[in-house]
């Protein structure tokens, strides 16, 4: 085992299929710089400069592109170093490239597109840059929509969705690039739909998606001095989701909270409370409890931030709360945020 | 330089297309076909001067009237018409629809309804085709509207950075839905003008002229074959029936243009003025022209009956080809 971050476990994935599968070409804003998306393609565009280039700002139309160069047995990867971009690139993407293969009865081929997005936050990234819209890609058959948590996942789901047949979502929270974990030496593909157990716990399910997970395995950690055993489940990827992975853990504790990086109304954390309401219902000993960004846009100013943002300690009061217990105090338990910005 | 050969198997062509737009557009009047349909009638010298210009190894894109291209580009007209029935053997399975055509034996990918989205998808070939070296072109069919969206330009600023090897037609027929030209587009502001902006080389033609669209076509495939660079076409062209279903507008009273206009465009049928030159040019009769019609029409109403009496796709393989 060895210990990478989250950022060169990503350049690592993209090396290894590079180096098996010739038809892989990145591009997106900046991807060819030598800052290299936050250091997650510089060492792409060194070994192989005539499959990563810049792209200029035209979102709309790429994802196009992106779907004819797919169509022709290319596999392109295109980046958007802020997920807010991608907005514009919604027409292709639902339009077009998730219902490609169904709308031509399987007869046109298949369009395999990874769009990697990085969802910001902190240090004022603002209302705009700081959005993460996995859950309404989530809604459309025929995209997968992933969102790892750690290193290890980072390079086993991006080694997957280099090898998918279908267009690929794939979601890295900024926060995360700097982040270690354990990488083995050795890496296979990470399949799509396969929770992972972050902590095993007896007392509550703790969902949580992306830099959520994180959190949330603070918040278990914290907890479990105090004797509570919370079970954090990250679904890893929400489109397929693994409906089973978090059914039987709330069959085992009773108590869920579903924790997001981003909002609640129609989003990924009604999602699981709906789910869990329609199967798992009795065994449900309290309400589902939803732990999502205030119903606002991103605050700039750091108060006004802060209170916008749900933590490990916010994860943990709520787990308090809905199990009836008398903890501890859980402020102190949030990680220091390394991101000194700009962007 | 257009053999006679040539211009007697494009004009079957033509044949072939406007018959099948024809007797799919009369049928479509049964309630048989539930899908909203985009005839191409008037509009068959574009498709047919451009294909016959291209490789079958070459591709092409095209939008929601997009029966003219598909047929052009080698599509069948059984496999057509069994998916405006909704047959389990259309083209699209019957998942498609009149607007989403493919048949990718022939070069003939896909059709989108979302205006652009198609012309994005045929750049995204071309650049496949620049990575690999390889002489292919790619081609979008488009109508005059989707230079109002701007991922139009988008694509034509990317494949002129990029040199990419893309034909890009557009059959400028004046109206989107019953939108005219004059109140989407500044006057002044040609389509051509605007993406002749991009450096990219430009021509406009007479699009009801089979040998003119062709020598067009010829040109430009010759260019973007030589220079890697693209090439845009204007087709001037005109829709004769309503913009989506099979009648013409008059017969339902509508006013958004006037029959006098509709009549002034059916007099340069583009099939017509092709037949006069075979005639005036002595390469073929009009006992010739009248034979050759009924032989293609005969074909088109066997394909037809053929895709009627398909059978339906199962509804339990409504949840394939998702992933």
């Amino acid at each position: 085992m060895r210990i990478r971050k989250y950022k060169e476990a990503i350049s690592e994935a993209m090396v290894e299929a590079m180096t098996k599968d010739d038809q892989i070409f990145v591009t997106g804003h900046a991807v060819a710089y030598p800052s290299g998306i936050f250091g997650s393609t510089a060492e792409v565009a060194e070994r192989f400069p005539d499959r990563v280039f810049d792209c200029p700002s035209m979102e709309n139309a790429f994802a196009g592109i992106a779907v004819g160069a797919a169509a022709m047995g290319k596999r392109p990867v295109y980046v958007y170093p802020r997920a807010d971009f991608m907005f514009l690139s919604f027409d292709n993407l639902l339009n077009l490239a998730c219902k490609w293969r169904y709308m031509f009865g399987g007869n046109a081929g298949r369009v395999p597109i990874v769009l990697r997005a990085i969802v910001g936050k902190g240090w004022g990234q603002g209302a705009t840059h700081s959005q993460s819209p996995h859950a309404p890609l989530a809604h459309f058959p025929g995209l997968t929509v992933v969102l790892p948590s750690t290193p290890a996942d980072a390079k086993g789901l991006l080694l997957n969705a280099l090898q998918a047949d279908h267009p690929v979502v794939f979601f890295e929270h900024r926060t995360l690039f700097e982040t270690e974990g354990e990488v083995p030496d050795t890496m296979e593909p990470i399949p799509f739909g396969k929770a992972r157990i972050l902590r095993e716990g007896g007392d509550l399910t703790l969902v949580a998606t992306s830099l959520m997970a994180l959190e949330a395995t603070i918040a278990a950690d914290e907890l479990e001095k105090q004797g509570i055993g919370v079970e954090v489940i990250d679904p890893r990827t929400i489109r397929p989701l693994d409906e089973e992975a978090i059914l039987r853990s709330v069959a085992k504790t009773g108590h869920l909270i579903v924790a997001d990086t981003s909002w609640e109304l129609c989003g990924f954390s009604s999602e699981v409370a709906a789910l869990v309401s329609e199967k798992g219902f009795h065994h449900l000993k309290a309400p589902v409890r939803r732990i999502a960004l205030a119903n606002c846009p991103a605050p700039v100013s750091l108060p006004l931030e802060s209170a916008f943002y749900p933590k490990a300690s916010t994860l943990a009061s709520a787990a308090l709360a809905l199990l009836k217990k008398e903890g501890a105090d859980v402020a102190g338990i949030d990680r220091e945020d390394y991101f000194k910005g700009p962007y | 330089m257009i053999t006679p050969e040539l211009h007697l198997q494009m004009h079957k062509e033509l044949i072939r297309i406007r018959r099948a737009e024809a007797t799919l557009a009369e049928r479509y009047k049964k309630q048989e076909m539930r899908t909203p349909t985009h005839f191409g009638l008037g509009q068959e010298a574009v498709p047919v001067g451009v294909c016959a210009a291209l490789k079958r190894t070459d591709v092409a894109y095209s939008h929601h009237r997009s029966h003219n291209h598909y047929l052009a580009k080698g599509g069948s007209v059984y496999r057509l018409a069994a998916e405006l029935f909704g047959r389990a053997t259309g083209c699209s399975g019957g998942r498609g629809g009149s607007v989403h055509l493919t048949d990718r034996e022939c070069g003939f990918i896909a059709s989108s309804a979302i205006l652009a989205e198609a012309v994005a998808a045929a750049t995204g070939s071309a650049l496949s085709f620049a990575m690999d070296g390889s002489d292919r072109i790619s081609t979008a069919f488009f109508g005059d509207a989707v230079a109002e969206e701007g991922a139009f330009y988008e694509c034509l600023g990317y494949a002129s950075l990029k040199n990419l090897p893309v034909l890009f037609i557009c059959e400028n027929n004046g109206y989107a839905t019953e939108s005219p030209l004059s109140i989407r587009q500044p006057e002044k502001a040609s389509i051509t003008g605007r993406v002749a902006a991009f450096d990219i080389p430009t021509r406009e033609v007479d699009g009801n002229d089979l040998r003119a669209v062709y020598e067009a076509a010829v040109e430009a495939v010759t260019a973007i074959r030589r220079d890697s660079r693209p090439f845009f076409l204007e087709c001037a062209t005109y829709r004769w029936l309503e913009h989506v279903g099979p009648w013409f507008d008059h017969e339902l009273k509508r006013t958004y243009r006037t029959k006098e206009e509709v009549d002034g465009w059916m007099a340069r049928c583009p099939v017509k003025r092709s037949a006069a030159y075979l005639v005036d040019n002595g390469i073929a009769t009009q006992d010739q022209l009248s034979t050759w019609e009924a032989e293609i029409q005969a074909r088109i109403d066997a394909d037809v009956a053929r895709a009627y009496n398909d059978p339906w796709p199962d509804p339990q393989h409504l949840m394939e080809h998702v992933y």
